[in-house]
């Protein structure tokens, strides 16, 4: 088990070097430079704006700067946002972005394995169709439509929940909505299996025949085996909020991770792009990393591969 | 028990004959494993109407630009924001079809009388006047190129990559699975960004974006597969007959793993459609006067509250596609493997 969690720890840093390495190289090569907005600047001003932000050395210095400053946690300025450190800038994001998050996740878990519960007890009836049906449309519309939709329809038609901007929980709850759908789709659709298979087998047929009640076989025989493969899809369904807030962000005007993403892209604040790209590569290598070690400890049944205990 | 009396004469009854020879028979026509799959298919009544639909569209997607008569990029300032208009339709009332938009005051206005135009635009126009109903089949045909590159790239890198790895194993399978625990402990949308931000927006970055990250899950899951078949006894057979490696590796063991290349290949493909629209959305894909159902989602969402036909449309094309391709996907998985349900 050690052996196998240091291997995995060391590849995990090895991604990440080598994510950090790709980004810096790809900076380099995209065309325009920072400063293009600031095209009123003389030739001998602009040497100075490069000076002052180290663009004036070669590249492999540039590199080899890059690299020491990022082992030491420092992500350099951003170009755009008033010389703030792009570590402040993102810790300032990143509050909205995790609440968001949180939100979605906590929603689309349980309405998803609620959904998956009841289509699994009540299977091949309409509840079970309708449960399949809120699954298929959940993975299949994306989420900026979905979001799009949510915002026309119940933020400007019907009034309900404010449409834009971040001042209080009632603005969370239609991106939290809208950023769900996914993750109701993962759970549901992975619940209803593994609880048509729990329900056969033969613990709760004794249990049944023992005379326990409906909702005690579901609720205390069946769900809690049935939850323990769910883990399982805890990692990708925390990638896809990740992705998904990209474009919930965008619509919603939340100022989180995302939307600064989006953003920087857009008017080339190199040193935010990388720092972002690095933190959520970083949060992914993670994630994985957790969930396999937790679904190790979780099902002992199942042994992590190269590891013996 | 008492009362029983048999209503079936005894002379009616003969023992039966046992035949030895007889036993062996088979009554119904083996099926191959195709004719099974499609089978289960045709059994299956979502999967069978996605189908359908999907046809409709692809047919839409060719014909539409065409039939339409309208070029995509003709800008008609005059004709600008117009609400979609059906011949034949527009008499409908409960049909959004007549060309009637609703203003802030809740008063319907014609808006092809008040602006005098006489031609009919199926879905209306876009701010610029260009036709809607062009556009959206003109991006149909984007996202449809997409699925079409992500479902070759799938079977042919992906599949190339992991039988190779999995045939020869040893050093080079070493070295080629390391190099794919590093792909995959990247995340697919930043590889995507990334590329699109050193090459220049547009549908050729996305196709290269694409062709790097889109194999990887198929060569994990030939290279698993092919690990397991080769330790059997017909590749050996195959090898003893003297057979190059190449020659079993595309004449024997691709053949069996026909049914896990398409299922893998039908769930990549409505994840690379969302990608390319995603990305079209967030500015990074198609640029103008091009048209993908991202961008014209894009564009639409910036006037919903005005005139939301121009988002509504292209939503439900897309969500369409991504439904039927979904549906679709998990009825051939349910076809091709049965045990794979989950």
């Amino acid at each position: 088990m050690a052996k196998y969690l240091l291997k995995r720890v060391l590849y995990m840093f090895l991604t990440l070097f080598i994510i950090a390495s790709l980004t810096f190289f790809l900076m380099k090569i995209i065309p325009g430079t920072p400063f293009a907005s600031a095209n009123k600047l003389g030739p001998a001003q602009m040497e100075i704006m490069k000076a002052k932000y180290g663009l004036d050395q070669p590249v492999p210095v540039q590199y080899a700067i890059y690299i020491g400053n990022l082992l030491k946690g420092d992500l350099g300025i951003s170009f755009q946002f008033n010389n703030t450190p792009v570590t402040d800038l993102m810790f300032k994001r990143l509050g909205p972005s995790m609440q968001l998050g949180a939100q979605a996740m906590l929603l689309g878990t349980i309405v998803g394995i609620l959904l998956g519960i009841f289509a699994a007890l009540r299977q091949n009836t309409w509840v079970d169709y309708s449960s399949t049906f809120v699954a298929v449309l959940g993975k299949s519309i994306p989420n900026f439509v979905f979001a799009g939709l949510l915002q026309y329809f119940v933020g400007v038609k019907l009034g309900w929940f404010p449409v834009l901007f971040w001042r209080g929980f009632e603005y969370t709850i239609l991106p939290t909505i809208a950023l769900s759908m996914l993750p109701i789709a993962i759970a549901a659709r992975f619940m209803r299996t593994e609880m048509i298979e729990v329900l056969s087998s033969d613990y709760i047929t004794l249990a049944k025949a023992k005379g326990a009640s409906f909702f005690e076989i579901a609720f205390k025989h069946a769900l809690r085996n049935a939850l323990i493969p769910l883990v399982t899809v805890l990692g990708p369904l925390a990638i896809s909020l990740m992705t998904g807030s990209l474009v919930i962000e965008k619509i919603f005007a939340i100022p989180g991770l995302g939307e600064q993403f989006v953003k920087s892209i857009t008017v080339n604040d190199y040193p935010v792009i990388m720092g972002t790209t690095i933190l959520f590569a970083a949060l992914f290598v993670v994630i994985i990393l957790v969930v396999d070690i937790l679904y190790g400890i979780i099902d002992p049944r199942i042994r992590l591969s190269g590891g013996n205990k | 028990m008492a009362d029983f009396e048999p209503k079936i004469s005894k002379d009616r009854f003969r023992p039966a004959e046992i035949d030895a020879s007889k036993s062996e028979e088979i009554n119904k026509p083996s099926l191959t494993f195709w004719q099974d799959a499609w089978m289960r298919v045709r059994k299956n009544k979502g999967a069978l109407f996605s189908l359908i639909v999907m046809g409709i569209v692809v047919i839409l997607a060719l014909v539409g630009p065409l039939i339409s008569g309208k070029e995509f990029d003709k800008q008609n300032v005059s004709h600008n924001n117009l609400p979609p208009k059906i011949q034949g339709l527009e008499h409908i009332s409960w049909l959004p079809f007549d060309g009637v938009k609703v203003n802030k005051a809740g008063k319907e206005i014609d808006m092809y009388e008040v602006k005098k135009v006489d031609e009919y635009y199926w879905f209306g126009t876009d701010a610029l006047g260009r036709d809607l109903f062009t556009r959206v089949w003109k991006g149909t045909q984007i996202s449809l190129y997409i699925a079409l590159l992500a479902a070759t790239i799938d079977m042919i890198i992906g599949v190339a990559y992991g039988s190779i790895s999995g045939y020869f194993g040893g050093r080079l399978d070493n070295v080629m699975q390391r190099i794919t625990e590093i792909l995959v402990g990247i995340p697919t949308m930043i590889v995507v960004i990334l590329m699109i931000l050193v090459l220049d927006p547009g549908i050729i970055s996305i196709t290269i974006a694409l062709t790097i990250t889109g194999w990887v899950g198929m060569a994990r899951v030939v290279r698993a597969q092919t690990l397991k078949l080769k330790e059997q006894e017909f590749v050996l057979a195959s090898k003893t007959l003297g057979n190059s490696d190449g020659k079993i590796i595309s004449k024997h063991l691709l053949p069996n793993l026909a049914g896990v290349i398409i299922i893998n290949t039908m769930f990549t493909i409505p994840n690379a459609v969302f990608f390319e629209a995603f990305l079209s959305f967030i500015g990074l894909g198609l640029q103008e006067p091009y048209a993908s159902l991202g961008t014209l989602i894009d564009e639409g969402f910036k006037v919903l509250r005005l005139h939301p036909h121009e988002m509504i449309i292209p939503a439900v094309v897309i969500s369409i596609i991504m439904i039927t391709f979904n549906m679709l996907a998990d009825g051939l998985r349910d076809a091709l493997d049965p045990k794979m349900r989950d």
